[in-house]
């Protein structure tokens, strides 16, 4: 039984090693470096968490290596017989006494902090952002309220303001979480939830689900983009002028245009404020971040989306629902959408 | 049963013996087993989960058959698994520390058992029937509600009737500690493990029918027609959260309350000290388990509950780290000044402590409600249970099979193969777990079918994985362990470990009646008394007398068959009204049982004084 301490040791160093290795993860996904108000309360209730805990388990792990050390078994004294003690009063006092106080340590800033980020009566005041977040399997709905824009998977947020979103879904439960910006909430069939968000830096921020919704449950993801007060003034504004019925400029285009109308994916697609949100709302399209929420925004793609978006997403809502569609025609359709650009206010402008 | 005696008698007398037992010695054998099997199944296919997760954007399983793995490694885990090996143990020890021939309904207690295997049985029969349960072991609706296949009705059949049999052996195991306890065994006598049995049963006793009406609720809902989660029609779905979890969060005491009393035993026996603070020992164990009941939203942070409630969850889970506390302090407290004698029992033990307070911090950092908002449904909350789970639960049942295995079966498991099952398994599980608090901070939500490329999540998951396969090599070394030691282990004395309770008082394996005469006891610790006054073995407290035993019988298996029968008559019924034949011909046949055992006498039979008299000699 030699070397015992040796391997735990040994754990230990492989323990921190695998820690520095992975780092502290991706840029604008990670929860260890805050970028927004509700991640940055998290984050200091989980380092005052960790040096509360940390102290607590030092003192195990010290009286745990003594015990260890001391009171083996000594060879030749088999027979000994250790004194059986009952218990020790002042002890156990103090072992009761001092995690008490740890609990209010950590309790009192806790509950502090989840009335602060559960206030959600600025949503009310003179010129709030509201956003009606809607949840669908498996992707994201954005209606700005007062502002008639609709859009889909990218949210565009101005840095340094409160959003409040008012969350609800329409199938079943999903869950929203911008790791960097803000600590998740649950987007329930039957209620609306509020919640605020607040970005500190500009940037595109990864969005997850985090509430099991079906076989495509991992690739529900979305995309906050954090961008200055004066580019979001810009961006509601070309957002609010744009015509639905623009016609493309180059003529694959237009015939991708026709296709997109002669396959009825209207009855689903929405083009503007107005018109179905069952499906993605598609303005703005060719400025998203990504095809799907998840592969690289290129028309071979999308258009390979098109044609099999089972193959894809699992269990998506809008396999089946339209005619095969050649792989000719799916090339134009994701030319026309590809276009579909009707804003200057881009992921590259919040730094993409 | 030694394997000596078995070997004379044909396999199908020791079948027969086996499916009509009544005998709480072999109903632990049969949890064990069971559960034993199902502990394989789930382990198979977490491994298949860490298969996928070796790499990003992985297609080794589809996203359908993903989530049936871990719906059914979760729901396979802790209701096949960690319950019945629990429930295996407490059979064994339990009726034996209290100095009592059996438990207080033998029958009621082989029921328990085969409605355990048959609902454990007919859930995993859904894997070659159109496919598994795919709503997660939590089974949230809408999600299960909407899920296409029978996978979910089999969940609340399955489900259904294996509970049953644990609320069976919960309310059985409480009849027996109230009225069976050898003379002069008072409450405050009782050993530590028989204390905890006593408070989980409490545990199960209310937890369970809370499970029982969300699975009715959800069976209605699926199979007829009604609403109860069904927003659009004046349902509501948030209910069976709560449901769930008022279930969901006593079962995780449940899981964890008897692995306490275990791990008391064994520091008190291998330090040679009595446990340390044995009275705070108790109460810290009733102050647990009362505020389990009061914690069940902690899972709920996120639903929207409101500041004020989140608040009221968070100070309450937070608390339960006091008496927790007490608990570890306690342990060390037993081992300082004694003098520890290391084996595989102790091994698992002194793991225990550091993996479990791990555990525990995180349990405190979660129950933080604001930044559970961040560590929730990711890979941190997935490390956090499987802390507990497994470095409490698990590695509380490996210790409990290394002690008690020679009582059991009358041989002393190999004890270099034990020691490198430990180190093996102990290691795969910090390489698994240790690494995924940080994946899950690092943008991980819990049961993604896959992870992007690009995500910086590549290493941390393939740790992960690597660990895995540790675990498995583990747990193929204590298997091979078991069969070694059955073919050619050493024989077990009937106090091999120097042990301070009843149960190392009578031999090894016991006679099924137990105690020949039932022992006086004289204070906490019976046995160890004894031996300091020099007595060779306890004082009985009663003459030699004929002794008065249960009859077999084949009724619980045949009870239980006829539910099961039912169940998959009630999951097909929506298909075809034929299915109604299936569905009343099972619940008759398990009716029909009952009146039988009704209206039958049967008063069991004696064991002659003569027969003991001569036995003895």
């Amino acid at each position: 039984m030699k070397g015992w301490m040796g391997k735990f040791r040994a754990l230990f160093i492989l323990g921190v090693l695998a820690l520095v290795l992975t780092g502290c993860g991706k840029e604008n996904l990670t929860a260890f470096v805050p970028k927004g108000y509700g991640a940055e309360s998290s984050m200091k209730l989980i380092i005052l968490s960790i040096v509360v805990m940390t102290f607590v388990f030092l003192s195990v792990m010290i009286i745990y290596t003594i015990v260890l050390f001391r009171f083996r078994e000594k060879k030749g004294q088999e027979d000994y017989i250790p004194k059986q003690v009952e218990g020790n009063k002042t002890l156990e006092t103090i072992w009761t006494v001092i995690p008490i106080i740890l609990v209010f340590v950590l309790a009192i800033p806790t509950v502090i902090a989840t009335f602060d980020l559960a206030d959600v009566s600025g949503a009310a005041e003179e010129g709030a952002i509201s956003v009606d977040v809607t949840g669908n399997q498996y992707w994201w709905h954005f209606e700005y309220q007062g502002e008639e824009i609709q859009t889909s998977q990218d949210m565009y947020i101005p840095v340094g303001e409160k959003v409040y979103l008012n969350m609800i879904s329409s199938d079943v439960i999903h869950s929203f979480w911008v790791p960097t910006i803000a600590g998740k909430m649950d987007v329930n069939v039957e209620n609306t939830n509020q919640m605020y968000i607040e970005a500190y830096e500009e940037g595109v921020y990864w969005g997850k689900c985090a509430e099991l919704c079906g076989p495509s449950h991992s690739l529900m993801d979305f995309k906050v983009v954090a961008v200055s007060p004066e580019e979001y003034e810009q961006w509601v504004a070309d957002m609010q002028s744009v015509d639905p019925e623009e016609e493309p400029q180059d003529a694959v285009a237009v015939e991708g245009k026709e296709l997109f109308e002669a396959n009825n994916c209207m009855t689903c697609h929405a083009i503007g404020s107005t018109g179905s949100n069952v499906a993605p709302n598609l303005t703005n399209f060719g400025n998203r971040t990504k095809v799907a929420g998840f592969m690289e925004m290129t028309p071979e793609n999308l258009a390979d989306w098109i044609q099999d978006p089972e193959k894809f997403k699992p269990g998506n809502n809008m396999t089946g629902t339209y005619p095969d569609v050649s792989k000719e025609d799916a090339e134009k359709i994701a030319e026309y959408l590809m276009q579909l650009k009707h804003t200057e206010i881009t992921p590259d402008v919040a730094g993409n | 049963m030694s394997i000596a005696a078995t070997q004379k008698r044909s396999f199908s007398a020791i079948l027969w013996d086996y499916l009509t037992t009544v005998d709480h010695k072999k109903v632990a054998h049969l949890y064990l087993f069971g559960g034993g099997f199902f502990f394989l199944l789930g382990g198979l296919e977490a491994l298949i989960i860490r298969i996928q997760l070796i790499k990003p954007m992985n297609d080794f399983i589809s996203a359908g058959f993903y989530n049936e793995m871990f719906t059914m490694h979760g729901t396979t885990m802790i209701f096949l698994a960690a319950m019945p090996l629990i429930l295996a143990l407490m059979n064994a020890a339990m009726p034996l520390q209290i100095g009592a021939r059996d438990v207080a309904f033998p029958f009621l207690n082989a029921l328990g058992v085969w409605l355990f295997i048959f609902g454990g049985i007919l859930l995993n029969m859904s894997w070659f029937l159109g496919g598994a349960p795919d709503a997660g072991w939590t089974s949230y609706v809408p999600l299960a509600t909407d899920s296409a296949t029978h996978g979910v009705d089999f969940y609340v059949l399955g489900l259904q009737i294996a509970g049953a049999g644990t609320l069976m052996s919960g309310i059985n195991f409480l009849a027996t500690i109230i009225n069976m306890r050898a003379p002069g065994m008072t409450y405050m006598r009782m050993p530590l493990f028989t204390w905890t049995t006593f408070i989980t049963s409490v545990l199960i006793l209310f937890a369970f029918p809370a499970l029982t009406i969300g699975l009715f609720l959800l069976m209605f809902d699926r199979m007829f027609g009604s609403a109860f989660f069904n927003a659009a029609l004046g349902g509501n779905a948030i209910i069976w959260e709560h449901l769930f979890w008022i279930f969901g969060h006593p079962e995780v005491y449940i899981l964890i309350l008897p692995i306490f009393g275990i791990f008391s035993e064994i520091f008190a026996t291998f330090s040679k000290k009595r446990l340390f603070g044995y009275t705070a020992m108790v109460f810290a164990t009733m102050l647990i388990a009362f505020l389990g009941f009061m914690v069940w939203a902690h899972h709920m942070f996120t639903v929207g509950l409101g500041a004020m409630a989140n608040s009221i969850f968070a100070v309450a889970t937070m608390a339960i780290a006091v008496p927790t506390g007490i608990k570890i302090f306690n342990w060390l407290a037993t081992m300082w000044g004694g003098s520890i004698k290391i084996n595989s029992a102790m091994l698992w033990s002194l793991g225990f402590i550091p993996t479990f307070t791990i555990g525990g911090m995180t349990g405190v950092m979660l129950g933080s409600a604001v930044a559970d908002y961040q560590y929730h449904d990711t890979y941190f909350v997935v490390a956090h249970f499987h802390y507990v789970i497994v470095g409490g639960t698990v590695f509380g049942i490996f210790a409990g099979l290394h002690y008690w295995w020679p009582k059991m079966f009358g041989r002393i498991l190999n004890e270099t193969l034990g020691k490198w099952t430990f180190w093996v398994f102990f290691f795969g599980f910090h390489f698994t777990f240790f690494v995924q608090h940080f994946l899950g901070l690092m943008g991980m939500p819990r049961r993604y079918w896959v992870f992007l490329n690009d995500q910086e999540l590549d290493l941390g998951n393939f740790i992960s994985t690597i660990g895995a396969f540790l675990m498995g090599v583990g747990v193929i070394m204590f298997l091979w362990n078991v069969i070694a030691t059955a073919v050619k282990g050493e024989k077990a004395e009937a106090d091999p470990w120097d042990g301070r309770t009843l149960e190392w008082s009578i031999p090894s394996p016991p006679p099924f009646y137990n105690f020949k005469q039932v022992p006086l006891v004289r204070g906490l610790d019976a046995l160890w008394i004894e031996k300091t006054e020099g007595n060779k073995q306890m004082t009985p407290g009663e003459p030699l007398d004929d002794i008065h035993m249960p009859n077999g019988s084949i009724l619980p298996f045949i009870m239980s068959l006829g539910f099961f029968i039912a169940g998959i008559g009630f999951i097909y019924q929506v298909d075809h009204k034929l299915w109604y034949i299936v569905l009343y011909g099972g619940m008759a046949l398990a009716l029909g049982t009952m009146v039988v055992r009704s209206l039958k006498d049967d008063l069991g039979f004696y064991v002659k004084k003569e027969e003991l008299e001569r036995e003895a000699k």
